[in-house]
């Protein structure tokens, strides 16, 4: 159950994730991107992340893609061009993302007896276990990010304003 | 029952194509996207290892990763809205005033 669970959507996200490199239209990239939280956020459930399965859909896939469909609609973003950097960028890049994926696999695969199983339902952490450590131990991180999210707010309205 | 190295190994799969799509796309918001994808990729990581060694700190880090994504869509998709008014192309290539 748990293994074809993880199949399933570790597809849609291999996919998805696939789509938005090869599609070359932005909107298609960010659909498809929504895609890939969508079923990353079932993946957290499974691994026992219940607040942050829905965190993921509601902030991921729900707030910030909506932005980003929003200012490709906004600017009216096309079909991207070919320039001469590109074809540079497919000579080095597929090849160097190639290498990193391989050394990745190879370091997890052959590590992989040290790291044991994932069963479903046998960890959870639920909204109270992370509220706890969250409001205890971590409060004033937590609070900092209150002070950057409020700058973040700003610095955008201040960047993104008509000047005169 | 899932080894955690096959998480381990979908979270490499989705980073080393979100640093692909990073390298070769030329549309600027595709790129930004492309960096979102690579967060998810690592927050794939931070929840399975938490599951693995049964401690919350690594979901903890996963949400102000979040955070922090968030405050950072807000803040580059507002500098892109900019960008675009001064220069009228969303084209990495054609946004090169700082290179040599």
């Amino acid at each position: 159950m748990h293994l074809a669970l993880f199949i399933i959507f570790g597809v849609f996200c291999v996919a998805g994730a696939l789509n938005l490199l090869l599609q070359r239209h932005p909107i298609n990239s960010a659909l498809s991107l929504i895609v890939v939280m969508s079923s990353l956020a079932v993946l957290y459930l499974l691994l026992g992340a219940e607040f942050l399965a829905a965190a993921q859909v509601i902030v991921y896939s729900g707030a910030i893609m909506v932005l980003f469909t929003f200012v490709i609609m906004l600017l009216n973003a096309g079909k991207e061009e070919r320039t001469h950097g590109s074809r540079l960028a497919y000579i080095a890049g597929f090849p160097g993302a190639a290498a990193l994926l391989g050394i990745l696999t190879f370091v997890f695969l052959s590590r992989g007896g040290d790291f044991g199983q994932a069963r479903l339902g046998e960890y959870i952490v639920t909204t109270s276990d992370l509220s706890r450590v969250l409001f205890r131990d971590l409060l004033l991180p937590f609070e900092v990010t209150s002070v950057l999210i409020l700058i973040a707010i700003l610095g955008a309205v201040a960047l993104a304003r008509k000047e005169h | 029952m899932v080894p955690t190295s096959y998480y381990l190994v979908l979270s490499a799969i989705l980073f080393s194509i979100g640093v692909a799509a990073f390298l070769v796309k030329r549309n600027i918001i595709t790129v930004f996207m492309s960096i979102e994808l690579m967060l998810n990729a690592v927050n794939l990581t931070f929840v399975a290892f938490s599951r693995q060694w049964h401690q919350v700190s690594g979901q903890i880090f996963v949400f102000f990763v979040m955070v922090v994504a968030a405050a950072e869509a807000a803040v580059g998709l507002a500098i892109i809205i900019a960008v675009f008014r001064a220069r009228n192309t969303l084209n990495v290539d054609q946004i090169d005033l700082m290179k040599l």
